[in-house]
């Protein structure tokens, strides 16, 4: 059992993959499909939810000290590929597999039948994510990247129509430019110290010659630069908006989660770099102007915005900014409060692009004559195969559920409170973590007036997110004039019901949730206990 | 052969960024393959510029000076497979742009129009 267990770091990239590849072959048979994909997903959050645990240190006999190392093929770590496993990492596992877990069900209502490889994509996509967590070496992390990007352009491209071929052609445009500066970054940092694994790296930097240095910490920035992009930071955002309000609402809550990877890839190269040495690290206090001017952009872009999707879109990109404005500060301390307002906006933004879905149904009569409904896709005659009618009224998925307009309007208030940080859902708790955190570093050295804009930063975008939000909602819930009642099916509501509930679960067991958060951020800015764990890869493998 | 190498990255990656910020897709999908081009040859110096020199090792005696990096041209060899397939797709998108918006205009339409 026990030795079972090692190989569970695995499975998160390997189910999903398996899954992905067996799906292409399975022609008309959409049942087969789906239950797959199901049992797929269902796996990675156990898999997750058990790595989880073992990172809490309740299995001394595996793992110590919160990280797990799997080196593929017993490859030790230098000259192998390894997978690494620590707090950070593992929380977001769980939460890629609940976020793909919704909007999964989500997708069996309409979605998953407007294309023959949605649910292969889904998987691909789930790859990237789960391998970009996991990955402990710098090139792989590349590689992972670009799997979660070649499904994101397909599953942004996903009911085609004008709106998604041109937002496409920008999105893929400017990520194809993105992965040529992280190869880049990654050629120069492999060019100066001779190794991608992370840990390794750490060690190597500082035997670095003084004129090596420059070399390298320019490379890191490329790199940097890289990430900012995948994270959606200003000036390197202007995609972002156009490309999640043209995505189709289920993949919209996935891509939500996406560029949380920026961030996180960030957080975590950043901080194996501090450990070498300070200076070299893209954490510093450039991270906190970038992240203010990303504030600004999106508070203006959300209060001129009209449609509820657009505002959605900048309040991603508003909680980016915040997040690399609170890494900018420098405070270790913070960390905890960044990784748990992370996880409730992702949350957060991820229901609410579904509700944004379900709400757009109050515009027209019946579902066939909304606007949102994609054009006969040619993929199912490439693959010789009949399309099955996406909008059959005899599904048994279809049961509609009561209420509807109220459960909207309850759903909508819920995500707003959310994304606004009002209490008393989770949002309320990370801003509260955030600002009390700041505030008491105030007094500090060389960041006090840093500290109090961070503050100042985060007040305003709370209420500009609620004016801009309010006016949405009165618009699509208040105004009478041609609205109708929508028809909600139960798998539907359910999902994005299903993410606010998580955030109501995680206010009410904020205490644990907190503990485990803190010592997710200790350890990483404590990286020698990594950087060791991946080095003794080398002694245990004979 | 460093002053060569070095130019040709450089011209490729001038062209690649040029093409890129023009307003047809066709230039952009030509400037996406010059700058592969271009971090390509970028990736594969990075492993240091040496000729003859065989990346695998052989016999006993291992003298690594001797040996020209095999990870760099591992790593290119990926990040051609990777952008290969990537411009596939960006020429089916191309198209489908084109029929969709009836123009080549990155933005879906005529400038001024």
């Amino acid at each position: 059992m026990i030795a079972l267990l090692q190989h569970l770091l695995i499975v998160p990239i390997l189910a999903p993959l398996l899954v992905g590849a067996i799906q292409l072959f399975l022609g008309e048979r959409r049942g087969a499909r789906v239950l797959f994909s199901l049992a797929s997903v269902l796996v990675q959050a156990a898999a997750a939810l058990t790595l989880l645990y073992m990172t809490t240190d309740a299995m001394p006999d595996i793992w110590t000290e919160g990280v797990g190392v799997y080196a593929i093929g017993s490859w030790p770590a230098p000259f192998g590929i390894v997978l690494v496993v620590d707090r950070l990492a593992a929380l977001m596992l769980l939460l890629t597999s609940l976020v793909a877990l919704s909007s999964l069900v989500y997708s069996l209502a309409y979605w998953d039948r407007v294309a023959p490889a949605f649910h292969s994509l889904f998987q691909f996509l789930l790859m990237g994510l789960n391998g970009a967590f996991l990955t402990g070496d710098l090139f792989n992390l590349f590689v992972f990247f670009e799997v979660l990007l070649a499904s994101s352009y397909g599953l942004l491209l996903h009911g085609s129509g004008v709106g998604r071929v041109k937002a496409s052609l920008h999105y893929i445009t400017v990520n194809l430019v993105a992965s040529f500066l992280f190869l880049i970054g990654v050629a120069m940092i492999y060019g100066m110290t001779g190794t991608l694994n992370m840990a390794d790296l750490a060690g190597r930097i500082m035997l670095l010659e003084p004129r090596d240095r420059a070399l390298f910490e320019s490379g890191a920035a490329i790199l940097g630069v890289a990430f900012l992009i995948k994270a959606g930071a200003w000036p390197l955002n202007f995609w972002l908006p156009t490309t999640y309000v043209a995505a189709s609402s289920p993949i919209g809550a996935v891509f939500s989660l996406m560029t949380k990877v920026g961030v996180y890839a960030v957080l975590r190269v950043g901080t194996v770099l501090a450990s070498g040495n300070e200076q070299t690290s893209f954490i510093d206090v450039g991270l906190f102007y970038g992240g203010a001017a990303t504030i600004a952009y999106a508070v203006v872009g959300m209060l001129a915005s009209r449609q509820l999707g657009r505002i959605v879109s900048y309040c991603v990109v508003t909680s980016t900014g915040l997040l690399f404005m609170a890494l900018g500060l420098q405070i270790d301390a913070l960390t905890g409060p960044v990784i748990l307002y992370l996880v409730s906006s992702v949350l957060a933004t991820s229901s609410f692009f579904m509700v944004n879905g379900l709400a757009q149904r109050t515009r027209t009569h019946r579902i066939r004559e909304a606007a949102d409904i994609a054009p006969p896709d040619i993929t199912y005659a490439g693959f010789g195969i009949s399309q099955p009618d996406p909008l059959s009224p005899k599904d048994e998925v279809g049961i509609a559920i009561p209420a509807a307009m109220a459960f909207l309007g309850l759903a909508f208030i819920c995500c707003a409170l959310l994304v606004a940080g009002l209490p008393p859902l989770s949002g309320f708790i990370a801003k509260f973590a955030l600002l009390r955190t700041a505030v008491g570093h105030t007094a500090d050295a060389g960041i006090g007036w840093h500290a109090w804009a961070f503050c100042a930063a985060l007040i305003a975008t709370g209420v500009a997110t609620m004016i801009s939000l309010t006016r949405g909602g009165l618009r699509l819930f208040w105004t009478s004039q041609g609205r109708t009642t929508p028809r909600l099916r139960i798998i539907e509501a359910g999902p994005a019901a299903f993410l606010i509930l998580l955030s109501m679960a995680m206010t009410a067991g904020i205490a644990p949730v907190m503990t485990y958060l803190d010592s997710a951020a200790r350890s990483l800015h404590s990286p020698d206990v990594y950087i060791r764990v991946v080095n003794g890869t080398r002694e245990a493998t004979p | 052969m460093e002053l060569v190498v070095a130019l040709a990255i450089g011209v490729l990656t001038a062209c690649g960024v040029w093409l890129i910020l023009r307003p047809r897709t066709f230039q952009v999908i030509m400037g996406l393959v010059l700058l592969s081009y271009g971090v390509n040859l970028f990736i594969f110096a990075m492993g240091r510029l040496t000729a003859d020199r065989p990346p695998i090792l052989h016999g006993q005696t291992v003298e690594v000076a001797q040996y020209a990096d095999p990870v760099p041209q591992a790593l290119v060899l990926t990040a051609i497979v990777i952008s290969f397939a990537t411009t596939a797709l960006f020429l089916v998108l191309l198209l489908a742009a084109r029929g969709l918006t009836g123009t080549d205009h990155v933005d879906g339409k005529e400038p001024g129009s």
